[in-house]
């Protein structure tokens, strides 16, 4: 098993009247929420957070990328990574990812990942991530109906820069370029391990297999609510005649260790209630632009959320609800443990990112509940899959004589 | 109006609504965004007097080849393309454009020009002014457009649904599906702001043009008449009283009466 520390880097100083007063915490949030004094402190203990992952030995330490989005302060996700890159040295870097339509030209993408994969040591774990409606589409104004042939064409771009040897002329529909030549290169070859964060489509499931991509399942909702997902993926899996690496999946859950169970809901409760209730507050609207669905997709859909007499309503959700429908795993390490075995066995999955801080969580508690899942959860998981130990190909291949900043960093001072 | 489905040479299959008597004058109604609705008197009340021809653009109805039509040009083209395929045996259609399809309207004139009688603009899109921003229509829940496209929004609602109750999961879902259908494809147009740069060509326009607005039209605010008649080489502005965004349907006969006053 691979556990991977992932801080989604919520804006902390949301008010309690969020809900009440803004209809979305996402696209036209007021960035007068936002104070830059305040988020120099916020950003230092959020890289420390991760680099602290870094020390306890989890396998990765994750960043993604969202705009306009107050429970994510990481609109270049590569800024972050590259300040982790200088100050580990053992962690993967899991980047997931950078939403590949945005970029204009997508070689961009491919120059920073593989500066990123050079800096590291060959840490990096590349994502590609098509992009939510509200990053993709509100916020950096790509067509909904064409989203889905420009992350295509970006994905083949940066492939194929990546392969290439001598620069090569590319005249995509979205893209030309005369010149493609790839400079810096990445170290892990044929390129670093792909992922791509997926919400179900059969398409993405296609697209993963098609090229061997780790399929990431990073929602809110949970294990148990995970489980559809995951059995549509697997089942798709054995359609497609491809082995059942555990592997090839991966999974964001929400995670909570304190001494007891009692004592978890005391001093986390607060924090996953504020990520829950303020952070997640979404308009409907900026949600679903008509043409980045398939129909296929709306007829299986829920249509609650898009009704006038809903609009005004919230059932504030509770410690409860969280922990019985599995959204949240809290609890005393041995509660812990049990649930994050039943999580990856009945999910099938060979990686989890564990999100640690969560909502307004102070960084003591943080650190604390880190430590407990490090310590007294993580070595207990580790050989869940032993029939598929020396499975690599979904993992970083770094370079043995790699710097280690950390440490050179004091010997020169 | 009678329905049948005509083939554009580029492979589209385009549903065309029709009527009025063969040797009249023809005249081609594009639609808005949200398509041809159920309630046709605006057509009827024209087809007293043109051969009356509202083809629904690919994507919308039983329309298809939407994957056909990717940028601005493949639209307007699309449109000389229909217009073509109606085989009209050489008379210069008078072309009526509605939201959307006045946008279309706009490109076709630019492109021929001569090859229109003449040409009405009823509450276009496809400018942008910063000081009378368009609503962004891409967000909005199926509830709200009622809101912003008509005068009178309860009976606008019930107008764009064709009566169906949302309060129905099945009608809300099967509208849902239309919608992202339609409004998928006049997003390669329309997202993220519906301008592509009509204005710097609307010089060509040299068609004898007539831009009629409704006075409450909450989508593209009135000024954008204002803005289309100083950016077109011959037009002038009316405007229709106690109307939104969907003139056509919430006050045909004053409309009718606008473009049979215009055409002649």
């Amino acid at each position: 098993m691979k556990f991977t520390w992932f801080n989604l880097m919520p804006w902390p100083y949301l008010p309690e009247d969020f809900r009440e007063k803004h209809r979305s915490v996402w696209v036209d949030i007021p960035n007068t929420l936002y104070d830059p004094v305040r988020g120099h402190a916020v950003y230092h203990e959020y890289m420390d957070q991760l680099e602290y992952a870094d020390s306890l030995g989890f396998d990765g330490i994750g960043v993604n990328e969202h705009h306009q989005n107050g429970y994510g302060l990481m609109p270049s996700p590569n800024i972050i990574a590259a300040g982790l890159a200088r100050r580990t040295s053992r962690a993967a870097i899991c980047v997931i990812g950078n939403s590949i339509a945005l970029y204009n030209p997508p070689i961009r993408v491919a120059e920073e990942f593989a500066m990123l994969d050079v800096i590291s040591g060959g840490r990096l774990v590349a994502g590609f991530p098509v992009g939510t409606p509200m990053d993709t589409n509100f916020c950096y104004g790509q067509i909904p109906a064409l989203t889905r042939d420009k992350y295509r064409e970006a994905h083949d771009l940066i492939m194929r820069a990546w392969a290439a040897e001598e620069p090569f002329a590319f005249d995509g529909k979205y893209n030309q370029l005369r010149w493609v030549n790839c400079w810096p290169k990445p170290i892990q070859k044929p390129h670093p391990p792909i992922y791509v964060p997926g919400g179900g489509s059969v398409e993405t499931y296609d697209f993963c297999l098609d090229h061997d991509y780790n399929y990431s399942y990073l929602s809110f909702g949970g294990y148990k609510a995970g489980k559809m997902l995951l059995d549509q993926y697997w089942e798709r899996v054995a359609q497609r005649g491809k082995d059942e690496s555990p592997y090839r999946a991966a999974f964001a859950q929400l995670i909570a260790v304190a001494d007891t169970d009692e004592e978890a809901e005391r001093l986390y409760a607060e924090h996953i209630l504020y990520f829950y209730n303020r952070c997640l507050r979404v308009y409907p609207g900026f949600a679903d632009p008509p043409g980045y669905r398939t129909v296929k997709t709306i007829r299986a859909g829920t249509l609650t959320v898009l009704r006038r007499e809903n609009q005004q309503l919230f059932q504030n959700v509770t410690w409860k609800d969280l922990i019985e429908r599995g959204m949240v795993i809290a609890g005393s390490p041995e509660t812990v443990r049990q649930r994050m075995e039943e999580l990856i066995k009945t999910l099938r999955v060979g990686h989890v990112f564990c999100l640690l801080h969560n909502g307004n969580q102070t960084d003591e508690k943080t650190r604390h509940s880190t430590r407990l899942f490090a310590e007294r959860v993580m070595p207990h998981l580790r050989n869940l899959w032993p029939e598929w130990e020396h499975d690599e190909r979904w993992w970083i291949h770094p370079i043995e004589n790699r710097v280690r900043p950390e440490e050179t960093v004091g010997a020169r001072r | 109006m009678n329905a049948r489905t005509l083939e554009t040479r580029k492979g589209a299959r385009v549903r065309l609504l029709e009527g009025g008597a063969d040797d009249a004058r023809p005249l081609v109604f594009l639609h808005g965004v949200a398509g041809l609705l159920d309630d046709h008197t605006f057509l009827d009340l024209l087809a007293e007097r043109y051969r009356v021809l509202a083809p629904e653009l690919p994507g919308y109805g039983e329309s298809a080849g939407e994957e056909l039509l990717e940028d601005m040009l493949d639209f307007a083209l699309h449109g000389w393309d229909v217009v073509e395929a109606l085989g009209l045996g050489g008379r210069r259609p008078l072309l009526v454009g509605h939201s959307m399809g006045g946008m279309i309207a706009a490109e076709m004139a630019c492109l021929a020009p001569g090859a229109l009688d003449k040409l009405v603009l009823v509450d276009a899109l496809g400018l942008w002014l910063d000081e009378h921003p368009v609503p962004d229509l891409f967000s909005f829940l199926p509830f709200e457009f009622g809101d912003v496209l008509f005068h009178d929004p309860d009976r606008g609602a019930a107008l764009l649904t064709g009566g169906l109750d949302f309060s129905d999961e099945e009608a809300l879902r099967e509208f849902l599906v239309a919608n992202a259908r339609r409004l998928g494809t006049a997003g390669k147009i329309l997202f993220p702001v519906p301008n592509r740069r009509v204005s710097k060509r609307l010089y060509r326009a040299t068609v004898d043009t007539r831009v009629v607005w409704g006075e409450s039209d909450r989508l593209v605010p009135p000024a954008h008449a204002d803005r289309w008649a100083e950016l077109l080489p011959c037009a002038s502005v009316t405007r229709v009283a106690e109307a939104g965004h969907m003139v056509p349907y919430e006050q045909p006969e004053a409309l009718a009466r606008e473009v049979a006053a215009f055409f002649g």
